[in-house]
């Protein structure tokens, strides 16, 4: 077990959590507030920023030892706020915390919500990779999904977004739309990789609990997961079809797939979320953000008023919606569920470091079933899913639960 | 202090189920005094939370009430009441034989039915005199006339002065209680003879052993005597006596020849005091025993398996209890390849069988597997051994085989003349063998057919009243055994034999039942890596095919912020859910699909 805090000099990554966007999607069921709900307004998003400064105050008195290897600004659409907002979130990181020099620092974007002005600042704040929202470049998809763009803004940010230096930026893609056939998605694919973005989140769509597409299409999302005849979402077969196309697309262009839904350009992949699947340690920062510290996993709390009041007291409350403290056990199932999301798959070498305990032995049948079934292979010290396994990484995750 | 028999009445209250039956004997207790309203619940003879829910009586019960009569007099009334449920009849045939007279309840606007008229049969078969009630006369629909008529014509019985009332509302019940003074007779028998009870129930205490309801024919009994059931030969020293007060056992010095009450004796198994069997003292005994009740035998056979393996002991000790109070449950151990341990356990009918799983399910917590009910098939081998099959796993292989019997029914249907041609066309579906019909009346015809009881205990009760809209009523008795031509239809699931899926089946309608299972299967069994091929065979020829097709994707697309404790949950779920599942072969196969097969003609 390792020591801890103070003292500590171990490397984490920082998440933070911006709730707020211009309008709610269709298919989002993220913690995030519209202009429409009372908890959007100049003032309320004032008091929140404060509220994040101190908690990262109040953080670095326990982590701030730690030299911080990436952040990731998220949300919501952090781009959102007033860029005189971001200012200030930065200025406390940097102020708190040790920040590595080469770190990774993301922001997420909704097209048309930034100009030249405004990213020209983030890239003065040390900001050194985007992430674009895009979806989709048919404008009636985006109708469909609720999006506030059009691929018409896309096209101008993007502009701004070379203009201003940014040469690391990601674009977010989301496949398997109601409606949805393979050329409509490779139009989409052909117009993003026109502008040769380093990095590509592509998703096929999950209709969450909660959200608009649930009332609409979750009947059908059901039918879809069953195999059978759809009326609205692809078929499963064309869903495995669009899958394949997007790979071998992506590929012709010069990506490689890291993992489920992600690809880059060498060298460019997300170290960010890499360090999700790697069990790095992370502090979240924000109403409902995620941490992991120590094996323990932690939930911020997610009632945005009690949130901002716990942090604008003199003396703060840091208070959490969950605390998990994992056990052995449970730290290694999660190693192999997440680690088994990357094409790299996970290390026994690391494995060994980590738990000091053989990978070989503490998983033996669970790999030996696997492997049997065609969802992973063992090869030169590694365990990695298959391309099968890739799309069936829920039966694999079963395994180790 | 020993009453006058003269002042007694022992008597039950019979009808077709709904003819309001319960709502009398409430009304009736109600109106003697015996409770006031506050402590009226509801029904207060149908004290099983499942009785009162589903509005029928499973276990005879008794009480005792008190009437001042309009002659000044005070009468003791036991009355028992008796299940309505045709699966019953063994409930209603030992509690009549404690009565000495009957209520018949007809309903003012349904009129006679089915199970009236079985009632009835039964009711006279025991000697008892019937005095009937029309029942529901408050209803707009209600005609009394009409059924005064039909009871005369069809049942033979004087109806002419029968009491009109509304037991719901309560008026002129009091015309019942005097009926039951001036109409019924008292009992018979005689103090001084030595003693002769007969058993028409009974329910076991954890703190007083086994409560056995008595009904004194010649004779009394106290606490202390030395008594021995005739059958079972068993002997104990009585240790209290007693009657039957309102919800509760209230002790008494003596029961004395003609009284209804209860025994106890530190009895500690069920099976020493057999529903039927008379009890006597040891040192006194009387000559012979009271004619008894002819033995019980199940009619349905099922599996039952504990949904957790882990709960084998739990549903063992469920069943033991169940038992002590239904004499009537059979069970013996069983093992399938498909569901593990479990019991194979025998009903007196359909209905026995779900009651008996609700209460295993809801009092003792168990959630259940069952497999498909079967009748009791007799197969005749080529060595000329006979066997009665009770399991289809258990069925030797056809070349051993003679030739195979089953149970069949005789059926009795009521039905208006409007469902005739579509009740008819039912019985015909389902092997019927006509019998003949007859008009009660212009509107209402009875039709007799011979049935065979494996096409009744599915869902005939459920397709009776949806083609007749509700306006059929059914009721029969076991008939014997016919010879027929079954087979024995496997499923295989990825070419395994599923035993827990096995039964046995009409050769004509073998395929259809093979297509229909196969398609239901594959609606219920989950999607795996391979493609699952299910297949209805009878011996080595396929009949019926179909496929689950193999997963293709499963995954979580997004794993967001890092919060990944929500998706963990999610997995955690699934893994549950599979954990209930049953495995056979690589196959992973859900309680829900054992239980799919048993309802084929929902659409």
């Amino acid at each position: 077990m390792r020591t801890n805090l103070d003292n500590s000099n171990k490397e984490i990554e920082l998440y933070i959590h911006i709730p707020f966007c211009v309008k709610k999607c269709n298919y989002c069921d993220f913690l995030s507030f519209a202009p429409d709900t009372f908890t959007n307004d100049l003032l309320t998003k004032e008091m929140y920023v404060n509220a994040l400064c101190s908690e990262l105050e109040f953080k670095s008195r326990i982590y701030g030892n730690n030299t911080v290897t990436s952040i990731f600004i998220g949300g919501g659409t952090p781009s959102s706020l007033a860029t005189s907002l971001i200012v200030r979130i930065m200025d406390s990181v940097h102020s708190f915390f040790k920040v590595a020099i080469d770190a990774e620092i993301t922001i997420e974007c909704n097209p048309g919500t930034v100009d030249f002005e405004a990213l020209s600042i983030y890239k003065s704040l040390g900001i050194n990779r985007l992430s674009f929202g895009l979806q989709s470049t048919d404008n009636n998809e985006l109708k469909l999904l609720g999006r506030i763009h059009d691929y018409r803004s896309f096209v101008n940010s993007i502009e701004a977004t070379l203009k201003a230096g940014f040469d690391n930026y990601n674009v977010d893609i989301m496949y398997g739309l109601p409606g949805q056939n393979i050329s409509i998605l490779h139009k989409t694919l052909s117009d993003v990789t026109r502008f040769s973005p380093k990095h590509l989140s592509v998703y096929s769509l999950i209709i969450e609990e909660g959200t608009p597409f649930y009332e609409k299409y979750n009947d059908d999302y059901i039918i879809q997961c069953q195999g059978k005849i759809t009326s609205f979402l692809p078929k499963e077969s064309e869903l495995c079809e669009m899958t394949d196309f997007v790979k071998a697309f992506l590929k012709g262009r010069g990506y490689n797939q890291y993992e489920i839904s992600n690809y880059a350009k060498n060298g460019y992949e997300c170290r960010h979320n890499i360090g999700y699947w790697k069990r790095a340690e992370y502090i979240g920062i924000g109403l409902g953000a995620a941490s992991l510290y120590d094996n323990v996993r932690y939930k911020n709390i997610t009632d945005i008023d009690k949130f901002i009041k716990n942090w604008s007291m003199s003396n703060p409350i840091s208070e959490y919606e969950s605390k998990e403290s994992l056990s052995d056990d449970e730290a290694m199932a999660e190693f192999m569920i997440l680690g088994l999301r990357m094409n790299e798959g996970v290390s026994a070498d690391e494995f060994h470091n980590i738990f000091g305990r053989s990978l070989g032995d503490v998983y033996k049948e669970n790999i030996h079933e696997l492997i049997q079934q065609g969802l992973i292979v063992n090869e030169g010290g590694r365990i990695r899913p298959t391309s099968n396994g890739l799309e069936l990484q829920n039966i694999i995750a079963g395994k180790f639960i | 202090m020993s009453i006058d028999k003269k002042y007694i009445r022992n008597f039950c209250i019979i009808a077709h189920i709904d003819h309001g039956k319960s709502t009398l004997a409430d009304r009736i207790i109600e109106k003697t005094g015996l409770l006031t309203e506050r402590e009226m619940q509801s029904q207060v003879l149908d004290n099983m939370d499942l009785e009162r829910e589903r509005g029928i009586t499973i276990k005879s019960q008794a009480v005792r009430i008190v009437y001042n009569a309009r002659d000044g007099h005070e009468y003791i009334f036991n009355l028992i009441d008796t299940p309505g449920h045709v699966d019953f009849n063994y409930e209603v045939s030992r509690s009549l034989a404690a009565c000495d007279g009957a209520i018949l309840v007809v309903d003012a606007a349904q009129g006679v039915e089915a199970q009236t008229l079985a009632n009835v049969y039964l009711a006279l078969d025991h000697d008892l005199d019937v005095i009937p009630v029309i029942n529901k006369i408050d209803l707009p629909s209600a005609d009394p006339k009409r059924v005064i008529d039909e009871i005369e014509d069809v049942i033979g019985i004087e109806a002419e002065n029968a009491p009109q009332i509304s037991a719901k509302t309560g008026l002129n019940v009091e015309d019942v209680l005097e009926a039951i003074v001036n109409d019924l007779p008292a009992p018979t028998g005689e103090n001084n003879n030595p003693l002769q009870a007969l058993i028409f129930d009974s329910i076991y205490d954890p703190y007083k052993g086994v409560i056995v309801f008595i009904r004194v024919k010649e004779g009394m009994v106290r606490p202390g005597d030395p008594i021995r059931m005739m059958a079972s030969k068993a002997e104990f020293d009585v240790v209290e006596v007693g009657y039957f007060g309102a919800g509760q056992f209230v002790p008494c010095d003596e029961l004395t020849a003609g009284m209804v009450g209860y025994v106890t004796a530190s009895i500690k198994n069920v099976s020493d005091t057999r529903v039927g069997d008379t009890v006597t003292n040891r040192d006194n005994p009387c000559n012979e025993p009271l004619p008894g009740y002819k033995k019980v035998n199940p009619m349905v056979y099922c599996g039952l398996y504990p949904a957790d393996g882990a709960k084998y002991p739990d549903l063992r000790d469920a069943l033991e209890k169940l038992q002590l109070n239904d004499a009537a449950l059979q069970y013996e151990p069983e093992t399938s390849i498909a569901l593990g341990f479990g019991f194979r356990c025998g009903f007196l009918g359909l209905l026995h069988l779900e009651i008996i799983q609700e209460r295993l399910e809801r009092e003792y917590n168990l959630d259940l597997v069952t497999t498909a009910p079967s009748v009791v098939y007799r197969v005749h081998k080529t060595d000329g051994e006979m066997i009665e099959l009770t399991n289809p796993s258990n069925l030797p292989d056809p070349s051993e085989i003679d030739y195979m019997e089953e149970p069949v029914v005789a059926a009795e249907i009521m039905v208006t003349s409007d469902y005739i041609g579509a009740i008819m066309n039912l019985c015909q579906e389902r092997r019927g063998e006509y019998i003949s019909m007859e008009y009660m009346e212009e509107t209402r015809a009875l039709l007799k057919y011979t049935l065979p009881l494996n096409e009744i205990i599915y869902d005939f009760f459920d397709a009776l009243k949806s083609r007749s809209r509700g306006y059929a009523s059914f009721d029969y008795e076991m008939k014997g055994y016919v010879k027929s031509n079954l087979v024995k239809l496997d499923i295989l699931i990825n070419k395994e034999p599923v035993d827990a899926l096995s039964f046995i089946v009409f050769e004509g309608t073998a395929y259809e039942r093979g297509r229909k299972m196969c398609e239901k299967l594959k609606g219920e069994i989950p999607r795996h890596l391979f493609e699952i091929p299910i297949q209805a065979a009878i011996g080595n020829k396929v009949i019926a095919r179909e496929t689950v097709k193999a997963v293709r994707k499963d995954v979580l697309a997004k794993c967001y912020g890092g919060d990944i404790s929500r998706k963990k949950k999610l997995l955690e779920k699934q893994k549950e859910g599979k954990k209930r599942m049953r495995q056979v072969g690589n196959v992973d196969i859900p309680q829900s699909a054992f239980m799919s097969v048993l309802k084929l003609d929902e659409n």
